[in-house]
């Protein structure tokens, strides 16, 4: 077993008193107050987490544009600098490698983040790639700490708290401060994993721990990644783990818009082409299950008659929507809004329905 | 008397009825609790198995038996109020259970082994 790692902010999670456990490899917090305490405080003001674990990865060089093309399903060609692309990075079979957001810093630069559990294994396939391509690629992910500001206050609070006025800063673009001392600059992008308006700051261990501090004392809700999981789960963003894996592709996610068919290549094409070609076979659905009874990832969908039909990817107890919802990869003759379908928990089989999967229409400011 | 089950369980012994529910050390752990999948009256529950689950926002989590022996009421007040469970899990006991076997008691822990449990997770 590896040793778990800890971020920077992580004597200040203990002395907050929260829930401690493992995730993607670190000790996280898991919860302060409670989850609905904190899931609650994010869609109606602002909370701050701890998102030190995401990986960082700089891809630079005379080839960089061309390379993230290559390995990513979206396509960055043409963008202006400050510009964000949420996509994947997809294997020879079209499974995802990775979900990820890349940042444009210039035609020659790109600073890609990706999921904590896969830091190791992302840097070494994205090297692996990278051998006809003049670019540089180096694993930024302990050079960087990283905060989500998240919730409808959150420009006031960047503003008020930390100095920041984001106020110009448009949906997935980030602006880039140049400190002189030797730290990495510090990244502010308009993003987020919460279905609400929100920044995520990425700098150093000390200049983070002084806006978490910051943030802190002036009452914005410590937030753990419990709720963290309830916000992404209600406004339909998958997790990689849950929604997305190497078994699954972006398509059968029901991701497609983050895929760019009409690249001339990239990793992964050829057989979505022909996974397009041949018809999806599995889609990802939404559900909503009657009963009290909580659908939980792994949980059996059945259809009418109790032939299994597909597996729960997420399911909570819906806090903002007083439902309980779930996420589910069900075979596609299964997976048209409307489909009465029924979900086994435990003992008991419960009934559920087909519905769009963004649960919670997103708050955010475009 | 109380007993204890190391999975966080307590059996409350009153003549031969045991008052099934978790402890607060479970309670505190689980947060906010939304659902409780308790068994139905005349059930039968056996010592060591598991006889329903208490659903938190979080998770799903087994609920064991400390004692076997036929359910005599459920807890109606946790049908729809289940967070009663982290307000006061004493007084909210899950299930009533008349035991069979009265002796299945010595394999259980008692307060002491059982906070002794808890302070070294």
């Amino acid at each position: 077993m590896e040793q778990l790692k800890t971020t920077y902010l992580h004597d200040r999670h203990v002395a907050l008193g929260a829930l401690m456990s493992p995730f993607g490899g670190f000790d996280m917090p898991i919860q302060y107050k409670g989850i609905v305490e904190e899931h609650n405080a994010v869609r109606q003001r602002c909370g701050v987490f701890d998102v030190s674990h995401m990986g960082e990865v700089r891809v630079s060089g005379s080839d960089a544009c061309r390379f993230v093309n290559h390995i990513f399903s979206n396509d960055i060609a043409g963008a202006p600098d400050g510009k964000i692309f949420y996509g994947m990075m997809l294997n020879a079979d079209g499974g995802v490698v990775d979900d990820l957001l890349v940042y444009k810093v210039s035609d020659d630069e790109y600073f890609l983040v990706i999921n904590a559990s896969n830091i190791d294994k992302d840097v070494k396939w994205i090297k692996s790639h990278a051998g006809a391509f003049d670019v540089t690629v180096e694993d930024e992910s302990d050079v960087y700490s990283q905060i989500a500001v998240q919730g409808p206050d959150a420009e006031r609070c960047m503003r008020d708290v930390l100095g920041m006025d984001s106020s110009g800063l448009d949906f997935y673009t980030f602006e880039t401060w140049k400190v002189y001392d030797g730290d990495p600059d510090i990244i502010v992008s308009r993003t987020g994993y919460t279905g609400e308006d929100g920044f995520e700051i990425y700098a150093s261990d000390e200049r983070i721990s002084e806006f978490w501090d910051m943030l802190v004392k002036a009452g914005v809700q410590p937030c753990g990644l419990g709720c963290r999981d309830t916000l992404r789960f209600e406004a339909g963003l998958p997790l990689y783990g849950d929604e997305l894996d190497e078994d699954i592709t972006p398509l059968e996610a029901g991701l497609g818009m983050f895929v760019k068919m009409d690249k001339p290549e990239f990793i992964g094409k050829d057989a979505l082409a022909a996974q397009k070609a041949a018809g999806l076979a599995r889609k990802c659905v939404g559900l909503k299950v009657e009963g009290q009874a909580i659908p939980r990832h792994g949980y059996e969908v059945l259809d009418a008659a109790g032939n299994v039909v597909g597996a729960v990817t997420t399911g909570y107890h819906s806090i903002t929507l007083d439902e309980n919802l779930a996420m589910a990869l069900v075979s596609a003759g299964h997976s048209k809004v409307g489909t009465g379908l029924q979900v086994r928990v435990r003992r008991k089989v419960f009934p559920a329905t087909v519905i769009g999967k963004r649960f919670y229409t997103p708050n955010y400011k475009k | 008397m109380t007993y204890y089950l190391p999975s966080h369980e307590y059996a409350r012994i009153e003549g031969n009825v045991a008052y099934i529910g978790i402890t607060e050390y479970a309670a505190r752990q689980l947060g906010n609790v939304v659902y409780v999948d308790m068994p139905e009256v005349g059930d039968d529950v056996v010592a060591g198995e598991d006889f329903g689950a208490i659903e938190s926002v979080k998770a799903a989590s087994d609920l064991f038996a400390p004692v076997s022996g036929a359910v005599v009421e459920i807890n109606g007040l946790l049908i729809d109020n289940p967070k009663l469970i982290n307000e006061d899990p004493v007084a909210n006991w899950i299930i009533k259970v008349e035991m069979s076997d009265a002796s299945e008691l010595e394999s259980l822990l008692d307060s002491d082994a059982y906070n002794a449990l808890c302070s070294k997770e």
